[in-house]
């Protein structure tokens, strides 16, 4: 733990860009899969293809996609971004596809036969009776990006990744111990604060007061 | 709401009553893709304002097919469909289903709102001001029947029939002058349905709107409709009143649809004012000295025959005195004149 003792400015800024890291992830894989979720939930034919496009994309191993990267993006945040957001997108789409697949048929019927636009539709009918499905989703990408993220520090995009390359190559155990616990504690926090907006959310779709 | 007639009259008091309404479809087909035969097989037919009509038939008929296609959830092939003078593709889709009331069997309420926020919906969309909607959303819950309390409570927080009722307030909300109803109580149980529809029946006689309803339930449509359309593959089997139905069917499927030989049904939709008339026209011969003035039991003009005949059951009595609301004596009622009437195979102007 004197690691920990002795640079803790250092840890906690490396632990502030894994934070960046992830939450710019989050934002730019909600930017591209609720639009190309909610397509999918109209143009059932897509579903296939763009599913097994996002599966293969998945499969690809992360140090190697970084990698791929480079010549295009160069080194940095930039490519690490890239690469956590295209894996994302088949946790968060599955997810929120589901959460709109699973919307009570007459609840849609009900909402186009009173004459709700689909604009309207979806920001007071589909959005929220599917938000706790997409942030069931937004959790697994949270999750995975911080540690895949790790792995983003090979390629100099900072994050606690870094503590545990250098603790690796220096062979400083109270490193890697140090970044390995910083990256549990973020998990976790993402996970519990994700997680009770989710159930937020959920609460509010079974007519619940909160 | 069946006895709740005060609050019913103070909530439609601010109410325009609706002279418009009327529904004409014009030779309209459907066909959905992958069937080979219509759904919609060129029909024509008018709805006349403020009427109550049930569409009848079994399942597959196109009844709904019918129904969805005056709300253009489902848009016809052929044909056209004329609401109060006007094509329903001549205004934007939304604002057409805005003019419309709908309610569907699986009531389709939103979970995740209020009941207050579910029945303002409409209202919101077309911009109407807090103040309007509070008081249109306070009359509704009287009209329905149901405490103002429950604004405030989700729709999992109501019963199976409640959850109708504020389904029907919402198809109301913004006073349209048209109701398509797609069977909306078959999902509730036997006691609440009967209970909804005699409230179906009390509110239409005070509203006034032009409803159409969808049911496979021939007690059901007999009970409410002011005029049957019965369907069978895409066609209209026949259109006319519940007695012109039972009374001249139009083939045997109406026949045993309808039980045109069922002779309770004949008698519940004959009243007994209609044998005061009809005795009046043929001067019937009345031994009035054999009704006992004594005894209790009194018959009423509107009473149907079905329910006149247990009442002659329970009384004991040949006859018994009919009363009108201020006990005035109209005449007398008895078995003869039952008799009489089934021979006679009924008046056909009279319900």
């Amino acid at each position: 733990m004197d690691y920990l003792v002795n640079n803790f400015d250092v840890v906690v800024e490396l632990f502030l860009q894994h934070l960046q890291l992830t939450l710019a992830v989050i934002f730019f894989s909600l930017l591209i899969g609720i639009p190309l979720g909610s397509l999918l939930a109209r143009i059932r034919w897509l579903r296939g293809p763009v599913m097994s496009i996002l599966g293969i994309i998945y499969t690809i191993p992360s140090l190697s996609f970084f990698v791929l990267l480079i010549p295009i993006f160069g080194l940095g945040t930039r490519p690490a971004i890239i690469a956590l957001t295209a894996y994302a997108q088949l946790l968060l789409i599955r997810n929120w596809l589901v959460g709109l697949t699973n919307i009570e048929p007459a609840i849609l019927e009900a909402a186009r036969g009173m004459g709700l636009n689909g604009w309207q539709r979806f920001w007071q009918v589909e959005f929220p009776l599917a938000l706790p499905m997409l942030l069931a989703g937004i959790r697994l990408v949270a999750l995975s990006s911080i540690g895949i993220g790790t792995i983003a520090a090979f390629i100099n995009a900072g994050g606690l990744g870094v503590l545990l390359f250098q603790g690796v190559i220096t062979a400083n155990y109270d490193k890697i111990f140090t970044g390995a616990l910083a990256v549990t504690l973020l998990s976790f926090a993402a996970n519990y604060i994700i997680r009770y907006l989710e159930q937020r959310a959920e609460l509010k779709i079974y007519g619940k007061r909160i | 709401m069946s006895n709740g007639v005060s609050p019913l009259l103070t909530a439609t008091n601010n109410m325009p009553v609706n002279e418009s309404g009327e529904i004409i479809f014009d030779r309209v087909s459907k066909t959905f893709s992958g069937n080979t035969t219509p759904a919609v097989d060129q029909i024509s037919v008018k709805i006349t304002a403020g009427d109550l009509v049930v569409l009848l038939g079994p399942s597959g008929c196109g009844k709904t097919t019918l129904l969805k296609m005056v709300n253009r959830l489902y848009e016809p092939d052929s044909g056209k469909i004329w609401m109060d003078g006007k094509e329903i593709h001549s205004l934007p889709v939304n604002e057409l289903r805005r003019q419309i009331g709908y309610v569907i069997q699986q009531v389709g309420l939103f979970p995740h709102m209020t009941i207050q926020k579910n029945i303002a919906v409409v209202p919101h969309l077309l911009g109407w001001e807090e103040k309007r909607i509070n008081d249109r959303l306070e009359m509704l819950m009287q009209l329905i029947g149901l405490p103002v309390s429950y604004l405030s409570r989700y729709p999992r927080q109501l019963s199976g029939g409640e959850q109708q009722r504020v389904g029907l307030a919402r198809a109301l909300a913004a006073n349209p002058e048209i109701l398509l109803m797609d069977e909306p109580f078959a999902a509730v149980d036997a006691i609440n349905r009967e209970r909804l529809q005699s409230e179906l029946i009390d509110l239409h006689s005070k509203l006034n709107k032009t409803i159409l309803f969808v049911t496979h339930d021939v007690e059901e449509a007999f009970r409410l409709a002011k005029k049957i359309i019965v369907m069978r593959a895409g066609k209209i089997v026949q259109y006319g009143t519940p007695l012109e139905l039972v009374t001249q069917p139009e083939n045997e499927f109406i026949e045993e649809l309808v039980g045109a030989n069922n002779v309770l049904r004949k008698l519940s939709l004959v009243n007994v004012n209609s044998i005061l008339k009809a005795r009046e026209n043929q001067s019937f011969y009345v031994e009035r000295s054999k009704t006992n003035e004594n005894i209790n039991s009194v018959l009423h003009p509107e009473d149907d025959l079905r329910s006149v005949i247990s009442v002659l059951l329970c009384s004991g009595q040949d006859s018994l005195l009919v009363k009108d609301s201020h006990n005035q004596i109209l005449g007398t009622v008895g078995y003869s004149d039952l008799r009489n009437m089934l021979i006679s195979n009924l008046p056909s102007e009279q319900k």
